[in-house]
């Protein structure tokens, strides 16, 4: 009896520590960053955006999506990155963002896609405390895959945050 | 065999709510004398519908409240009972109740039924006024029906007591088919009742006076006995019995007011029986409200209209054939044939955007179809004399907007009810007749749909407004002398505003009309009031046909390209600089003719980067504001055309001045101009800097 329950834990753990997902990462000013898959419905090249008034300085624009108006964030300005000309290898990840009041679909403008990656929950480190426009609530952890270190970010807390954050209905 | 019922539940609750509104309206024309007796029977017809219907889908609370009412119907509509106004109060109040029940039973929820047993009481009372026995046996056989239901094969027979109304027979029931049948079950014992039978002299041939006792021995269900019935259920008096060794039931019959609200009380565990009907109907009622409300509505659409599209798609699909053959094998010489070919399919896809259009669109009828049973309440309520008239019922309009401007409407006539008309004694001795009238009109006027509601009370008194507009430190004196009727009217539309001296539960909280013109312009729409003191108060309501096209003027400002509605739009001017001066240093204002026109620099105010042009090589567009007009610089105007308006706040927010996007022929994004946001934007001090995020 005790046999077996030890089998089922030892089955249990492992299936723990097994537990991986996949994560898109892409290229931000040297940096690697990663997202987690399922929430990107594409990725695709840089075209021209519509700016929007009185939009935070890092809101590119809007552009159609099929029919669909999708806002498209800069990440570089958003992280306060020195900014560069997009290029041809500049790309924009539509993906799906969650909150409490609405989701939306947005897109971010990054340097290049990379890679796909599968991490373990084990893998990921918390953060160390930061300062500067990118603050800890919106990294979801660190994670290393071949001697490199992926930042990876929490997508609805960033898209969710400062000026692009939604109004609560009234 | 499980047919999936449920599918044709969302339209029996459609259909349904049409048939409160018949039976609303109905009432309350009873009410007011004018009816005839067509009303009486549509009315009745109303009720029976939904009895039935609710029936079927194993609604027994909603069936058997409805069939006491419909008793009570029953017997107006054959002249056996007066139309008080008592009895039509107790029916407005059941239809309310019915209501409640059927918006619960939309959500999956069992109904409310403290209101329902109230209600239920009320019209037994009135019941039981006269013909008492009638109705008891009536309710007797109802109450039997539900509770025998379950064990429904009776073990020796059944005892049947048939008496047709007199009318049976005009309705093509035929007694005779219905007793062979019957007899036809099982061992029959037949014993007749011909004491009714009048003299031969005042005898009518088309009338039934026999009444029949049967018993029924055999292995027979209640079901069978009942379906032979079924079409002359409403016209007969029926009770059916088990009878040898005989249910418990029937010494619970005789109380026959007392089991009938026990009946009401037991059918929620009975709703669980049809198990066809609904898998799991109180499994988990939250989950099943959530789906439901995303499903969103439906909209019924005459044949004509439908037809009308099949026919554009078939020139649509003739024209595209046409077109790509023309195409396979294309030379030069054909090019005019391609031209004509290519604006014969422009033609035909605006009048399949045209025709698709009109399937959104709504008489207005049935925003205003509410109005009658509000004014009756209210005016009642209120100790007033109001009557209320409707025209331009039929004028169409988008589900959307309709669906918008419901509460606005109602809050303005409640408005109407509460502070323009006055009560009767004050009205006589202003020389006024002693009704009041409240008119609500609509009329398509340009791309928009009017609105109109006006009363004949006693107008809004402007020097209270302005008295109390000062105290609220919305303006002061020395402006006040001097300011023109319609600014004063305006007070009103503002938050926290309210000069009714008290405040009553129907309105006066100053709260209200602020939201009312916050509503009417989130449509796209306006509203204004013309008033004087003593006659009464006009409110217009201005409001676009439809949310999901417009008609745009597209223009460009420095790269961006923008788009007004063209309704806005009043003229388009080149610029000459010499006409510009500015007013205290910032606002600058153009002089267009004998007008001053603020100008609006839109790539300042939104930010972006400057126009191309100099001043004088650019063009002014004066667009219309609800209280003023409004001169947008541009670089150029483009072409005009109808957008499809897309939603910015799907995926990102709202944006102040903008209305919507819509994307072009090249598939880039083009940003619609909103014009009030612009004029309020504009008139916020330092608009361009206090926006900052």
């Amino acid at each position: 009896m005790s046999n077996m329950e030890e089998t089922i834990r030892e089955i249990d753990s492992l299936a723990d520590s097994s537990s991986e997902e996949q994560y898109l990462t892409f290229e931000l000013a040297g940096e690697i960053y990663a997202i987690d898959i399922l929430r990107v419905q594409e990725i695709k090249g840089w075209d021209k955006v519509t700016s929007v008034p009185n939009a935070p300085h890092y809101m590119q624009g809007v552009i159609n999506l099929r029919g669909l108006i999708v806002p498209i964030v800069d990440l570089r300005k958003r992280f306060e990155l020195d900014v560069v000309p997009y290029t041809e290898t500049t790309v924009v990840i539509v993906m799906k963002v969650y909150s409490d009041i609405q989701d939306r679909t947005m897109g971010i403008i990054v340097d290049a896609v990379s890679d796909v990656h599968n991490i373990k929950n084990e893998q990921i480190k918390s953060a160390p405390i930061m300062h500067g426009a990118i603050s800890n609530e919106f990294i979801q952890g660190l994670a290393t895959v071949n001697d490199k270190m992926l930042i990876i970010i929490n997508i609805d807390a960033l898209l969710n945050s400062g000026a692009l954050a939604l109004e609560k209905a009234s | 065999m499980s047919i999936d019922l449920s599918q044709f539940k969302q339209t029996f609750l459609e259909e349904s709510d049409e048939g409160l509104d018949v039976l609303e309206s109905g009432l309350l024309a009873l009410d007011s004398g004018s009816a005839d007796e067509d009303v009486i029977h549509a009315v009745f017809r109303a009720a029976h519908s939904i009895k039935g219907g609710a029936g079927t889908f194993g609604l027994n609370e909603i069936a058997s409240f409805t069939h006491i009412m419909e008793t009570l119907l029953d017997e107006m509509r054959d002249g056996r009972r007066e139309i008080t106004q008592e009895a039509i109060t107790a029916l407005l109040n059941s239809v309310d109740v019915l209501r409640d029940m059927l918006e619960a039973a939309a959500e999956d929820v069992p109904p409310p039924m403290e209101n329902a047993e109230q209600v239920t009481q009320e019209l037994e009372a009135i019941l039981n006024g006269v013909g008492q026995a009638t109705i008891q046996t009536t309710t007797q056989a109802t109450t039997n029906e539900q509770v025998v239901d379950e064990e429904s094969v009776a073990s020796v027979g059944w005892k049947v007591f048939f008496k047709p109304m007199e009318h049976m027979l005009r309705t093509g029931n035929d007694t005779v088919r219905i007793l062979r049948e019957l007899s036809a079950l099982g061992e029959i014992k037949l014993t007749s009742d011909t004491s009714e039978i009048p003299d031969f002299s005042l005898m009518d041939p088309e009338l039934s006076y026999i009444s029949w006792n049967a018993e029924l021995t055999g292995e027979i269900s209640k079901e069978q006995i009942t379906e032979i019935f079924e079409w002359v259920d409403e016209d007969c008096e029926l009770v059916i019995e088990p009878f040898g060794e005989a249910k418990v039931e029937e010494t619970a019959v005789p109380e026959a007011v007392a089991v009938a609200a026990e009946t009401v009380q037991v059918a929620p565990e009975t709703t669980a029986q049809p198990a066809t009907v609904q898998s799991e109907p109180a499994a988990q009622p939250v989950a099943a409200k959530k789906e439901r409300k995303k499903e969103g509505g439906s909209i019924r659409v005459g044949t004509d209209k439908v037809d009308e599209l099949i026919n554009m798609v078939g020139e649509l699909v003739i024209t595209q054939s046409m077109l790509s053959q023309m195409g396979s094998d294309f030379s030069m010489q054909r090019l005019e044939d391609m031209r004509e070919g290519l604006s014969q399919l422009e033609r035909n896809t605006r009048e399949l955007q045209e025709s698709v259009m009109r399937i959104r669109m709504l008489p207005i009828s049935f925003s205003f179809q509410r109005f009658p049973r509000l004014v009756h309440d209210l005016s009642s309520k209120m100790g007033k004399k109001i009557e209320l008239k409707l025209s331009g019922e039929q004028t169409e309009l988008d589900k959307t907007v309709m669906e918008k401007i419901g509460d606005p409407l109602v809050h303005l006539v409640r408005n109407s009810l509460d502070h323009g008309i006055e009560k009767p004694e004050v009205r006589v001795e202003a020389g006024k007749p002693e009704t009041g009238t409240i008119h609500l009109n609509a009329y398509h006027q340009g791309g928009h749909i009017m609105i109109e509601i006006t009363d004949d009370g006693a107008g809004l008194p402007k020097d209270k407004l302005l008295a109390k507009a000062i105290k609220q430190g919305l303006t002061t004196e020395s402006e006040g002398e001097n300011m023109p009727d319609d600014k004063i009217y305006d007070f009103i539309f503002h938050p926290g505003f309210s000069t009714a001296e008290t405040v009553s539960d129907v309105s006066g909280r100053g709260v209200g009309m602020d939201v009312v013109r916050k509503n009417i312009k989130e449509l796209g729409g306006n509203i204004e009031l013309s008033s004087e003191w003593g006659k009464g108060t006009k409110f217009t309501i201005r409001l676009p046909l439809t949310l999901a096209i417009l008609d745009g003027q597209l223009l460009r400002i420095g790269d961006e390209v923008y788009i007004i509605p063209l309704v806005s739009i009043i003229e388009s001017v080149e610029i000459d600089p010499s006409q510009i001066s500015s007013i205290a240093g910032g606002n600058e204002v153009y002089k267009l003719r004998d007008e001053y026109i603020p100008l609006l620099h839109l790539d300042k105010m939104f930010r972006r980067p400057p126009r191309h042009n100099a001043l004088e090589d650019s063009l002014m567009v004066v667009v219309e504001g609800d209280t003023h007009n409004l001169g947008i610089i541009v670089d150029d105007l483009l072409t005009q055309q109808q957008v499809v308006i897309k939603s910015l706040e799907s995926n990102y927010k709202r944006v102040e001045g903008i209305s919507g996007a819509t994307i072009l022929g090249d598939g880039t994004v083009a940003l619609i101009l909103d014009m009030m946001g612009l004029i309020a934007m504009s008139q916020a001090v330092d608009a361009p800097h206090a926006k900052a995020s």
